[in-house]
Order: structure tokens, then sequence, then C-alpha cells
């Protein structure tokens, strides 16, 4: 498993992900790019779809890319891996190229959840071998913070805003996760920016696999939560002690929670700490409203020891 | 070698020829053929292409961008609705400068839905950067399709390639194709050299850059560039194919019986058979009538036209299409071109053939014997075959 040292190491020997890209101060999307592309020995290709990190590393002459990277549009990006991927697996069969190459997406919640699903279902039914990282900050952070299939119920986003009629948005956030399990890939995680070491492990254990790869990534954003610039961290922990996001895997079928918190924080404490949750305390519906939330969280987090209980690694 | 075949296989016997490292293909009325004919050659094992099957059009344009800019040679097929869904990434495949060879099965745009022929969707790719052939009958399909190879690949060119060919009228309709032996296709087409290939990992680029206002303006000049490097390598790999074939490709478009011609029609695609039947029927009766067929519609050879066009008395221009809150793209296309000229032919337009309806010799005859009775350009349309 590597290491804080050995990550490090290899970011000394080159650099993949460079600094000078224009990301928000504060935002936990470069950790994750680089601690997933420093837990990969081997050389990489690399495919985003237009968001955040896109428009931040990619802008015209400079590049903060030290790896090929492609860009083509929204809601393709793992339709555009699949190209890379194919044409790899024919020039080789052409013997015009020898050298092992590994594929990732690195995509955010509206490329993957929303506008990508589709392309995502598709080359994951198709089984091209690439790991795709969904850097889920929980809205389309990139054109100013509206509303995706991501954002947890009530949070308030440009075009779910807290309202006298509407308290921010109605609907409970998909469980992605769960969908691609259902793609019956060999390996599917859920990891946070608040682990970065458990993310490497996954990282690498993911790697092993021939066929898609699929990690969800809880990755805070500081200006669309609403949290000040050095929180990313601390709200991405707190997300995973009050199990609104648990870590596990699935692996070739079989869950595994990765941590289990030891005891049972409420919601409330991650919600608090959040501007787009604030009304919640304000307006007289909120202690309702966080009820509901609460009552959602255990739910999917009883479910999902049901099924690590049930459909659990075998020893 | 020559065999009785449909439109759909001689494409798809010249991509087996091509034999392209990636293929992504979703099936779609009256195209479908083509991904079958493919599928079956890859699952015979008759071809090294990795295929390529996708969920969507979408994603089958989108997967040959990732698989162009990885290094491979690439391909598709598509018609209608899936050139539609295709469009939004055929401009990026374009912006890219990605040599994506596609065959178009023309079919019209919903709505009301049909499968049938007409040329609604070549029209919505026309400003997409995308290189556009029209072929009249399926030997001119198998022999543009290897044809646009190499034009895509050309270095000054680097641009997709859109091969029209009408749907069921071409595609489905058997005729006698001459097939190049396989060596002399493949060693025509030669290797495929990818520029700054993502799978070059020593050599790391960024693909699909973002670009504000300070460089946005200078690279679309770039790609206006590579547009205009088309007609003259156009012309160049017409010359090596008709060596090659012995089939006589000279020109951005075929004149027939064209330079005498007093009355003159002008239209895309497999209406120009008809056409020719109709321009003899004419000149028995001592008519001088001719017939322009561009082959190359993107870009738009504008003076070479106007030149073949320019002594005629009148031209009727032929759109199988509407372009809504206008008149007809090609009609535009030739009225633009004879512009600069201070002695220039009558203009008139027609709209025909939408939906697959079908027009005949005797239909164009009727708009040949309407042509001397209109007197000057006329700015409203003309239909063939309408039930007004």
């Amino acid at each position: 498993m590597p290491s804080i040292k050995v990550l490090a190491e290899r970011e000394e020997k080159g650099v993949r992900f460079t600094g000078g890209h224009t990301l928000c101060a504060g935002c936990a999307e470069p950790m994750v790019v680089r601690t997933v592309l420093n837990a990969i020995e081997d050389p990489v290709v690399v495919a985003s779809p237009t968001g955040c990190l896109e428009v931040a590393s990619s802008r015209f002459p400079g590049t903060a890319w030290n790896v090929p990277w492609i860009h083509v549009a929204f809601e393709n990006a793992a339709a555009v891996i699949s190209g890379v991927e194919a044409a790899y697996k024919a020039l080789q069969k052409r013997g015009k190229i020898s050298r092992r190459i590994r594929f990732v997406v690195f995509a955010g919640d509206g490329g993957t959840y929303d506008i990508g699903l589709q392309a995502l279902s598709g080359a994951l039914e198709r089984g091209h071998d690439f790991l795709y990282v969904c850097l889920n900050n929980e809205a389309y952070m990139n054109t100013g913070v509206q509303r995706s299939s991501a954002t947890p119920k009530c949070a308030s986003a440009t075009t779910a805003p807290y309202g006298e009629a509407i308290p921010g948005k109605p609907q409970e956030r998909k469980d992605l996760t769960e969908i691609v399990v259902a793609h019956g890939i060999p390996y599917v995680a859920q990891a946070a920016v608040s682990h970065l070491i458990d993310l490497a492990n996954k990282v690498e254990r993911a790697m092993k696999y021939e066929g898609p790869k699929f990690i969800n990534v809880l990755t805070t954003c500081p200006l669309g939560w609403r949290t000040p610039r050095d929180s990313a961290i601390q709200q991405s922990k707190l997300a995973v002690e009050t199990r609104y996001w648990p870590l596990y895997e699935v692996i070739e079928g079989r869950y595994k929670i990765n941590y289990k918190p030891k005891e049972r924080v409420p919601i409330e404490e991650w919600l608090k700490t959040q501007g787009r949750f604030r009304h919640l305390f304000r307006d007289p519906r909120g202690k309702e409203l966080i009820a509901q939330i609460q009552a959602e969280v255990d739910r999917r987090w009883e479910l999902l020891l049901e099924k690590e209980k049930c459909f659990g690694v075998q020893a | 070698m020559r065999k009785a075949i449909t439109g759909h296989k001689a494409v798809a016997e010249a991509m087996r020829q091509i034999e392209p490292d990636v293929v992504a293909v979703y099936p779609i009325t009256p195209q479908s053929e083509i991904a079958e004919y493919y599928a079956e050659y890859v699952h015979e094992g008759v071809v090294r292409t990795e295929l390529i099957p996708v969920e969507s059009e979408h994603s089958a344009l989108s997967a040959c961008i990732g698989a162009a800019a990885a290094g491979g040679r690439v391909m598709t097929a598509t018609a209608s609705q899936g050139l539609a869904l295709m469009v939004e990434v055929l401009y990026i495949a374009a912006g890219l400068r990605l040599p994506i060879v596609m065959a178009l099965a023309n079919r019209s745009l919903s709505a009301p839905i049909n499968i049938h022929c007409d040329h609604s969707d070549a029209y919505l790719a026309r400003d997409s950067g995308a290189v556009q052939i029209f072929c009249e009958n399926a030997q001119e399909a198998y022999d543009y399709t290897l044809m646009a190879q190499k034009i895509a690949e050309d270095e000054k060119v680097r641009l997709p390639v859109i091969v029209n060919l009408d749907g069921f009228t071409l595609t489905h309709s058997v005729q006698v194709v001459d097939l190049l032996p396989d060596e002399v296709a493949r060693k025509f087409v030669g290797e495929f050299k990818p520029l700054y290939p993502l799978l070059d990992v020593e050599q790391p680029v960024t693909w699909g850059a973002f670009a504000m206002p300070d460089y946005y303006f200078e690279l679309k000049r770039a790609q206006q560039a590579g547009m205009e490097a088309v007609p003259e390598v156009f012309l160049k790999v017409q010359k090596d194919f008709s060596q090659i074939s012995g089939r006589p490709y000279s020109g951005f478009f075929e004149g027939y019986r064209l330079s005498d011609a007093e009355y003159v029609l002008v239209v895309l695609g497999s209406t120009a058979g008809t056409a020719k039947v109709a321009v003899d029927e004419m000149r028995k009766k001592g008519w001088k009538v001719g017939l322009l067929k561009p082959w190359l519609w993107r870009p738009f050879p504008a003076k070479e036209i106007a030149d073949a066009l320019k002594n005629a008395k009148v031209v009727a221009v032929l759109d199988r299409a509407f372009s809504f809150g206008s008149m007809g793209a090609l009609f535009e296309d030739v009225a633009s071109a004879l512009y600069a000229y201070e002695r220039r032919p009558v203009l008139v337009n027609y709209i025909y053939g939408l939906g697959g309806r079908d027009t005949s010799v005797p239909d164009l005859i009727k708009v040949f014997e309407e042509l001397p009775k209109i007197g000057k350009t006329e700015w409203a349309l003309r239909y063939i075959g309408l039930r007004e």
C-alpha cells in the first residue's frame, strides 16, 4: 500500500499535475487528482469532461498536465476514454505500442451523475479498461453552484435556492455508487478527500483489475458549500463521521466498509457548518427537514451494513 | 473486380480495405447495414479493427475523437437524427483537427419522423468544419470513401470528412461496383501518421484546451486554413486515385453536357443520375441543357462552379432540404459564387425530394421546360413533386 512517503517520492520523481492551475484557494480537487495519479506507477493518459478541473487546468497556451490529457465536451468523458483505450488495444495488436499505459477519467458530479451518465453506463457495460474518478462536489460548481442530482436534499443551490415556498433542493441525492455497482464491474468504491491514504490504497487495489473501475470521491468545495477556505478536509471528515459519506468498496460484487465511525455523530453537526444549509437553522421548517435528512442518512447506512453482512468480502 | 452490391456494402468494403484501428458506430436506419457488415468483419476476424459498439451516436463520435487523438485511424457512419446527436462533437472533431471519416446515409430529420432520403442531415452539419462530399452512385461512394481517408489525413488538412450517400436510393439498391484489389486500395490509403498522439506518453500533450478571447480567434483561423487547403489536396487525391482505378475523377464537380448548355440543373447526390437521363431526353429534342453535380460541397468550390455556370441562360439549383427562413443552402452557395460576375445567369431555386419523395425524369423535364419562361432571378422557392 502506498504510504505518504511513497506518494511524495513519486511526486518528486515527476509531478503529473502541476501548480499554476487556477482552481480556487481551498479547492479539494488537486489533492484528489495528485493522490490518484501518484498512486499509479505506470504511465497514464487522462480524460476530463468540461468542468472546474478542465477549465482551471488547461487554459491555452498553458497546461497543468504533465501527462497526456484530453477534454472533448461535458457529457462524454467515458466515451472519449473508451476510444483512447480502444486505439491503444488496436495499436498493441499491430505491434505499434508495447508499454503498459493506464487510462483515467477525472470528472465532476455534473459530468458523471447527470449529463455524462449514459456515456458512463455504456463504457462500463462494454468493459473498457479504465479508472473513472468522480470528483463529487455535489453541484455544478464551475457554472455557479447550480443543483445536480448529487446535490443533497435541502442544500441551497442557485437553481434550487432557499425560498419561502421551497427551502432548497427538494429531492434526495442520487446514489450513483450503487448504480455503478449494478453494472457488475470489478471494482467500485467511495472515498473522500479527508482520507487520502485510503484513496491511494483504493486506486492501487482498483488498478489490479482489468476492466472498468470507479471511485466516487467526496471532493469538498468551499465556494459552493459556503464554508471557510481552509475547511475542505474538516468538511470531508465530518461527512464521513456523520455516515453521510461512507467509505466503502465493492470488489467483484463484495462489500467492504473501510471505516465505521464509533460514535453516531448527528448530521446536524455537518449541516450547521455550511452556508448552503444555513436556512435550516433559521426556518421554522428546518427542524423537521433536518430530521428527514438524518432519517435518510440512517436508512442508507443501515442498508450498507446489511449489504456488507449479506454480500461481504469472504474470508 | 466488378461486383453487384448495395451502396452500403460498397462503403463497408472500402472500410474493410482501409482497416481502421477503431470503428465506433451506433445503428440507425438507413445506415445500420454498414455497422452490421463491419461487425461481421470484426467478429469473423477479417480485420484487426477495435469495434466500439457504443450506446449512442454522441458517444460514437466522442469515442472516435478519443481514438483519433490517441493516434489511431478512425471511421464511423451515421444518418439523420444520429448526425444531429453527433453535431456537438462534430464541431469539436474539426476544431481538434482530427481526420475522422464518416459515411452519412442521408435521411430526413424529424419532425415528422421519416426514414427516407433528403439532405437535411448534411445541411445541419454544413458549418461544422467537416469536409463534405456527395456521391451519385455506389461506385462513387466506394471511391470517395477511399479518397476521403487521404484527404482527411493530409497534414495540411487534418479535418473530419463526411461522405454523403442518399439513404435507400444508394444505400440499399444493388448496383455494379468495381472494387480495387485489397492491396492496391491499401497501398493507396497508406499508413496513418498521427500528430501529437496521446499515447506518446514520453511527450505529453494537452488536447482540447480552454481558449479565451486572447487565443480562440487565432485557433479558429488556423482551422480555416485547414479547410482552405482542401481543394488542392482534393484534386491531387483524385488524380492519384484515377491512376490506380482508371476512373477519371477530375475536378470538384462533374459537368454533364455542360459546356454549351443554356439551361442547367445543379443537384447533389443520386438525383444527378436521374438528371442525366432528363438531359439526354431534352438534348434529343434539340434543347441545349446540362447538369452540374458537385462532388465537393464543403469547402464550396465557388470560383470553379461560377466559371462553369456563368455563360448559361438559366440555372436551376435543386435543394433537397429547406434552410428555413432563407433560400436553399446550395442555391445560396451558387448565387454567392456568381455575384462576382457582371454577366451571370438567371437563377431559380427548387426544393425537391423531401422525406424520400421520388423525383422522376418527367419531373426534371418539366423543370427544364419551365426555365426559358423565367426572365429574372427569383427569390421565392419553387417545388418539384409537391401537392399544394
